[in-house]
C-alpha cells in the first residue's frame, strides 16, 4: 500500500522485539529490569512453551530455547490478528487494506477513492482474491517489500498520530495467512507519483525470518498514482451482519470523504458516494506526554537518547516539558538534571517515574485529533442510514494516560415512514419516504438497537461484548430518553447508534483492534456524549410520540363524527350541505382546539 | 361468515300507522328538541353537551309520604370531546333509531336494539350493557317528560315473575283485537307468566293479597299445596330481583284493587336492600322512573331476624360482602334511614352474624311454611317490617 513517504526507515526495527517488548513492560512493572529491549519478551516464551518433562537439565532445555521470530509466533496466533475463521480472515483482510489505504491518502491530502474487489479463484467458494485499489501516493520501490512482506514493520506505531493502523501489523499478516492458505504471493502494483514508474511485485513472507522475498517488474498502469494490493487467501463469502458489504457501508458512515467502489464475487457493484470533499483536518504528530509512559518505555527512551543531559531530554523527548517542570521533576527525583541519561541506573529512572507522576503537567497538546465533527456525522449517517431524525455530539478532546483522545457520538433515529408529522396549518400525517430496497443498519421498532463502533474512522465489527463503547451504551439510562431497555442490555427501538472514538493510541483490548479497553477516563467521556446525544433524543421522542398519541385521538374522532351527523340528520332531516358544514364545525370543534 | 356481503333491503313499513298518540308525540318532540339543541351548538361552532341526571343512589330521596324514591336535582353534563364522542354518537344513534321505531308503530328488545347497531360499523355496541347504557341515560335524560323506555319502543328482554291464584288478567290478542281473559288459577302446575309490557293489562279479583315471593321454589310448594286458595291470595314468584314488568304488574294490580303487598324473602341483607327495597321503593339506577316501578304499599313479611329467634331456624355465618352490603344499608340507603324498624332489624343481623333462607322453614316440616308459619305471620300484619 501506499504508505512510501512517511514509512521512516526501520532502523528502530531491526529486532522483532519492540512490540512484545512494551507488552513485557506493561505486564512486568515490578521487575523494571527485565524490560530491557535486548531480553527476550515474555510472549515469545508462551508461544512456544518448553515440553513439560521430568529430569530434564538446564542444559537439555537451553538446547530448544531459541529465539521466536515474530513471523512465527503470529503464524500460530493467527486470531491475534483476526484471521481465526474463513470469514473473518476475508473481512480483516479488506479492513487492513482499507485502513492502509485511506491513511496513506489522508496523509498525503488526496480525497481517496477505492475500488475493492473480492472475486473466486475458480469455482471455488473457498479461496477468494481480494483486491484493493486506491489513488494514493503509491509506495517507492524499496519499501515495498518490507510493508508487504514483513510484520511489525510501519511508520504508525512509533508515532503519536491519529492514525488507522497503529502496529503495522495488519496487510503483512493478511499477506502471509494468504501465503499459508494458498501459496500465492501478495501482488502489488504502485505507481508513486506522476512521473513515477508503475511497479508490480510479488512478495512472500520468510517467516522464520520476518523477510520478505520478492520479484518486481516495470509495468504499463494507466494511472496518475496509487497503489493496488491483491491477495489469494482461504476465506468464506457471505451477506448480512459481519459481511464485507457492512463494513464498507460502515466505513463510509465514518468517512463521508471517502469514496467507495465494491464489487462482490457475484459481480454486483456497489457504490458508496462521498458526502463532502473535505479531507480530515490534517493531524500533527506528538511526543509522548510524560504522564502516559511507562518505566519499560521510559527506560527504552533512556538507552536511545541522544541528549546528553537528563533536563534536555526530557524537553527533547517529552511535550508539555519545559525547562521549569524538567528541572522539578529532577529536583523531585534527587537527580541531577546535567546527569547523562545513558548513565542512569534503572532504579534512578523508576525515581524519575516517581517524580513525573507526582508532577503537575500541562495536558498534551490536542491538535493531534481529527475527529470527524458533529456536522459530518450527521452527513455520514444520512448518506447509508434511512432515518427519521439526525443528532450528534462531537466531545472537546481529553486524555487518558497521557493520551488525548476524543468521544463523538452520533443517532439515527426513526424508520423513516413509521412516523407522523404535523404540517403548518396543523393537521398531522404520516410521513411519506419511500423505503430503500437496500439492506437497512436500522432494526424495527421491537428490536434492540443497532450500536455502531468506531476507533479513529475504522468500524470495529467483532467482540461486541468486550468493548467500552458497548457497556457504555448499555451502562446509559435510555429509559430517559423515552426507549425501552431491559436491564442491562441495549435499549429497544428503531435507531442506529454511531460512536467514535478518535485518539493517538486507542486502546484496543488485543492486536486485532476489536474493541476497546474500558479506562474509565474513556468509559466517563462515552457516557457523557452519550447523556448529551440522548436528551437531544428524548425530545425528539417524547414528541414524536406525542404526536402519534393525537394521531391516534383525531383519528378516533373522525371515525365517530360522521355517525353522529347521520344520526342527526336522520332525526333533523338536515340536507347534505347543512351536513357537511356540521361535520367540518366537528372536526374543527374536537381537534383544532386541542393543544399539543 | 361467507364471503359475499350481506346487504339488508330496507324494511317496507309494515302498516300506515295512524296518527301519532299524544305519548308519542312527545317522545318524537323530546328526541328532536335533543337533536337540535346539539346541532345548533355545532353550527356556532361550539362544543354542545348533554345534561343526563344522575342515576345513582346518591342523588335518590326517599320521602315517605312519597313512599318511593325520587330523583334529585344531580345532573351528569356530558360534553362533546375527544373521549364522549363515541358515545355521543351512539346516543344520537340510538334516539335516531327509537324515532324510526316510533314511526313504523315498532318495538324493539334491548337485545335487538344491540343489533340493530351493529349496522353501524364504527359506532356499533361492542356490548349489550354499553347499547342498554345508552338506552337509560335517553330514558332519564326523557324522564322529565314522562317518557318512558316502553315508550322510546324498546322493550326489556328479561323474564317476568310467575303469578298464580285468584286472578283474572285481562289481555288483547294481538292478530283479532278481541279481549282475553286469562284465569291465573288455571295453570296446573305451572304459572302465568308476567309479559314485559304490562300497560294494557286489566285484571279481576276477589283475593285480600298479593304475596311476593323471592324463590321459584317457594312459590311453586305455595302454588302446589294451593295456598292461595287457603289464604285467599295472589302468589307472584320474582327469582330474585323483581324485574320492571313485575313491579309495574304488582304495583298496577295492587293500585287496581286495593291489595296489600307482602314480601316474603330469605333474611339476609341482599334479599332487604336489592330485593325488597327495589319492590317497594324502586333502584338507584332507576331513579328517574321510581314512580311507576314500585310499590310502596309492600311490606315485608319475613323471613325476619327475629324469626330466626322465633322459629330457631337453620342459620348461616353472614359472608364479607354481606356485612359490608348490611352496612352500606344504614349509612347510605335513604330507604334503611328512613326506617327505625329496619335499622333495628339489620342491627340484629349484623350483631347475630347469621342469615337464613326461606326453605329453612322445611325444618320443621315441609309444609310448615303453609300450615304453621305464613297463617301465624298474617294473623299479625301491623307488625311487618315496613
Amino acid at each position: 500500500m501506499s504508505d512510501a513517504k512517511t514509512r521512516t526507515q526501520g532502523q528502530l526495527f531491526d529486532s522483532e522485539q519492540t512490540a512484545p517488548a512494551e507488552q513485557a513492560a506493561k505486564t512486568t512493572k515490578q521487575k523494571p529490569a527485565k524490560a530491557a529491549p535486548s531480553e527476550k519478551p515474555d510472549k515469545a516464551d508462551k508461544a512456544a512453551p518448553p515440553e513439560k518433562g521430568k529430569g530434564q537439565t538446564a542444559e537439555q532445555m537451553a538446547q530448544r530455547q531459541r529465539e521466536i521470530s515474530v513471523s512465527e509466533f503470529f503464524t500460530k496466533n493467527r486470531h491475534l490478528l483476526g484471521f481465526d475463521s474463513p470469514r473473518k480472515a476475508l473481512l480483516t483482510a479488506v479492513k487492513e487494506a482499507v485502513d492502509n489505504s485511506l491513511d496513506a491518502c489522508e496523509e498525503a491530502r488526496i480525497l481517496p477513492r477505492l475500488l475493492v474487489k473480492i472475486s473466486r479463484i475458480g469455482q471455488s467458494e473457498k479461496q477468494f482474491t481480494m483486491t484493493v485499489e486506491d489513488n494514493g501516493p503509491g509506495i517507492v520501490k524499496a519499501q515495498v517489500p518490507n510493508v508487504f512482506g514483513r510484520l511489525l514493520y510501519g511508520s504508525k506505531f512509533h508515532r503519536l498520530r491519529q492514525s488507522r493502523g497503529q502496529q503495522g501489523i495488519g496487510i503483512s499478516a493478511a499477506g502471509m495467512y494468504g501465503l499459508l492458505t494458498t501459496g500465492n504471493p501478495v501482488r502489488v502494483r504502485t505507481k508513486p507519483g506522476k512521473k513515477g514508474i508503475p511497479l508490480y511485485f510479488e512478495i512472500t513472507i520468510d517467516t522464520a525470518k520476518n523477510r520478505p522475498d520478492f520479484t518486481d517488474k516495470v509495468i504499463e498502469w494507466d494511472k496518475d498514482h496509487g497503489t493496488e494490493v491483491s491477495i489469494d487467501m482461504e476465506g468464506e463469502y457471505r451477506r448480512g451482519q459481519k459481511s464485507i458489504e457492512e463494513f464498507l457501508k460502515l466505513m463510509a458512515v465514518a468517512n463521508p470523504h471517502v469514496y467507495l467502489h465494491y464489487t462482490d464475487p457475484d459481480g454486483n457493484v456497489t457504490e458508496y458516494q462521498s458526502a463532502t470533499k473535505e479531507l480530515p483536518r490534517e493531524v500533527e504528530e506528538i511526543k509522548p506526554h510524560p504522564h502516559g509512559v511507562e518505566l519499560g518505555i521510559l527506560l527504552r527512551m533512556v538507552n536511545e537518547s541522544e541528549n546528553r543531559a537528563l533536563s534536555a531530554f526530557l524537553q527533547n523527548e517529552f511535550s508539555r516539558v519545559g525547562p521549569t517542570v524538567a528541572k522539578e521533576i529532577c529536583e523531585k527525583a534527587g537527580i541531577k538534571p546535567t546527569t547523562n541519561p545513558r548513565r542512569l541506573e534503572t532504579s534512578d529512572i523508576a525515581k524519575i517515574k516517581a517524580a513525573i507522576d507526582a508532577t503537575k503537567i500541562m495536558a498534551p497538546p490536542l491538535s493531534c485529533i481529527a475527529p470527524i465533527g458533529e456536522d459530518l456525522i450527521i452527513a455520514g449517517l444520512k448518506k447509508e442510514v434511512a432515518a427519521d431524525y439526525y443528532i450528534s455530539t462531537s466531545r472537546k478532546p481529553v486524555v487518558y494516560r497521557g493520551r488525548p483522545f476524543a468521544v463523538e457520538c452520533g443517532i439515527a433515529y426513526g424508520r423513516p415512514g413509521d412516523t407522523l408529522e404535523m404540517t403548518a396549518d396543523g393537521k398531522i400525517i404520516e410521513k411519506s419516504t419511500q423505503k430503500p430496497n437496500e439492506e437497512q443498519l436500522m432494526g424495527a421498532a421491537d428490536e434492540p438497537i443497532r450500536l455502531i463502533r468506531f476507533a479513529n474512522r475504522v468500524p470495529l465489527v467483532f467482540q461486541h461484548g468486550a468493548c467500552a463503547i458497548t457497556k457504555a451504551v448499555i451502562g446509559t439510562n435510555w429509559k430517559n430518553y423515552g426507549l425501552q431497555q431491559p436491564r442491562g442490555a441495549l435499549p429497544i427501538g428503531p435507531m442506529v447508534v454511531f460512536v467514535h472514538i478518535a485518539s493517538v493510541w486507542v486502546p484496543f483490548t488485543s492486536e486485532s483492534k476489536e474493541a476497546i479497553a474500558s479506562y474509565d477516563e474513556i468509559l466517563d467521556e462515552l457516557r457523557l456524549a452519550l447523556m448529551e446525544c440522548g436528551r437531544k433524543l428524548g425530545t425528539h421522542v417524547r414528541k414524536g410520540r406525542k404526536l402519534a398519541n393525537e394521531f391516534k385521538k383525531r383519528n378516533y374522532i373522525e371515525t365517530y363524527i360522521p355517525h353522529l351527523v347521520i344520526a342527526l340528520q336522520d332525526i333533523l332531516k338536515l340536507d347534505e350541505k347543512t351536513a357537511q358544514k356540521a361535520r367540518d364545525n366537528l372536526t374543527t370543534v374536537l381537534e383544532k382546539s386541542r393543544k399539543l | 361468515m361467507a364471503a359475499k356481503k350481506f346487504t339488508p333491503q330496507p324494511q317496507p313499513k309494515k302498516k300506515d300507522r295512524g296518527p301519532h298518540s299524544d305519548l308519542d308525540k312527545v317522545t318524537l318532540r323530546e328526541i328532536k328538541n335533543c337533536a337540535t339543541h346539539v346541532h345548533t351548538e355545532i353550527e356556532k361552532v361550539g362544543k354542545p353537551e348533554l345534561k343526563f341526571p344522575d342515576r345513582s343512589l346518591k342523588n335518590a330521596r326517599y320521602d315517605k309520604k312519597d313512599g318511593y324514591f325520587v330523583m334529585g336535582r344531580s345532573r351528569v353534563e356530558r360534553t362533546l370531546s375527544v373521549n364522549t364522542v363515541k358515545s355521543f354518537a351512539q346516543t344520537l344513534k340510538m334516539m335516531s333509531l327509537s324515532k324510526e321505531l316510533i314511526d313504523a308503530d315498532d318495538f324493539a328488545t334491548k337485545r335487538e336494539a344491540y343489533y340493530v347497531s351493529k349496522n353501524w360499523d364504527e359506532a356499533k355496541f361492542d356490548e349489550q350493557p354499553e347499547s342498554d347504557a345508552a338506552m337509560d341515560d335517553i330514558e332519564a335524560l326523557f324522564s322529565l317528560e314522562g317518557v318512558m323506555r316502553e315508550h322510546l319502543r324498546f322493550k326489556a328482554d328479561e323474564h317476568g315473575g310467575k303469578v298464580a291464584g285468584q286472578l283474572i288478567v285481562l289481555d288483547r290478542d294481538r292478530e283479532s283485537g278481541r279481549q282475553l281473559r286469562i284465569d291465573c288459577t288455571g295453570f296446573g302446575s305451572g304459572a302465568y307468566s308476567i309479559p314485559s309490557s304490562v300497560e294494557h293489562l286489566g285484571f279481576e279479583t276477589k283475593a285480600k293479597f298479593i304475596l311476593v315471593i323471592e324463590t321459584i321454589g317457594m312459590f311453586e310448594r305455595l302454588s302446589q299445596h294451593n295456598f292461595w286458595k287457603t289464604g285467599n291470595c295472589i302468589l307472584i314468584g320474582t327469582a330474585g330481583v323483581p324485574t320492571r314488568a313485575t313491579r309495574r304488574f304488582v304495583r298496577k294490580l295492587s293500585d287496581a284493587h286495593k291489595l296489600d303487598v307482602y314480601a316474603f324473602n330469605d333474611c339476609d341483607p341482599y334479599a332487604f336492600s336489592n330485593i325488597y327495597r327495589t319492590l317497594k321503593v324502586g333502584s338507584g339506577n332507576a331513579v328517574h322512573l321510581n314512580q311507576f316501578f314500585c310499590v310502596p304499599n309492600a311490606h315485608f313479611l319475613g323471613v325476619t331476624p327475629q324469626d330466626i329467634v322465633d322459629y330457631e331456624l337453620p342459620i348461616h355465618g353472614l359472608k364479607d360482602v354481606d356485612i359490608k352490603r348490611a352496612q352500606d344499608m344504614l349509612k347510605n340507603d335513604p330507604f334503611f334511614q328512613a326506617h327505625k324498624e329496619w335499622q333495628k332489624a339489620i342491627e340484629m343481623m349484623l350483631k347475630s352474624g347469621q342469615r337464613a333462607e326461606q326453605q329453612a322453614l322445611a325444618k320443621h316440616g315441609l309444609n310448615f311454611v303453609i300450615d304453621e308459619y305464613l297463617p301465624n305471620k298474617l294473623k299479625v300484619v301491623k307488625q311487618f317490617l315496613p
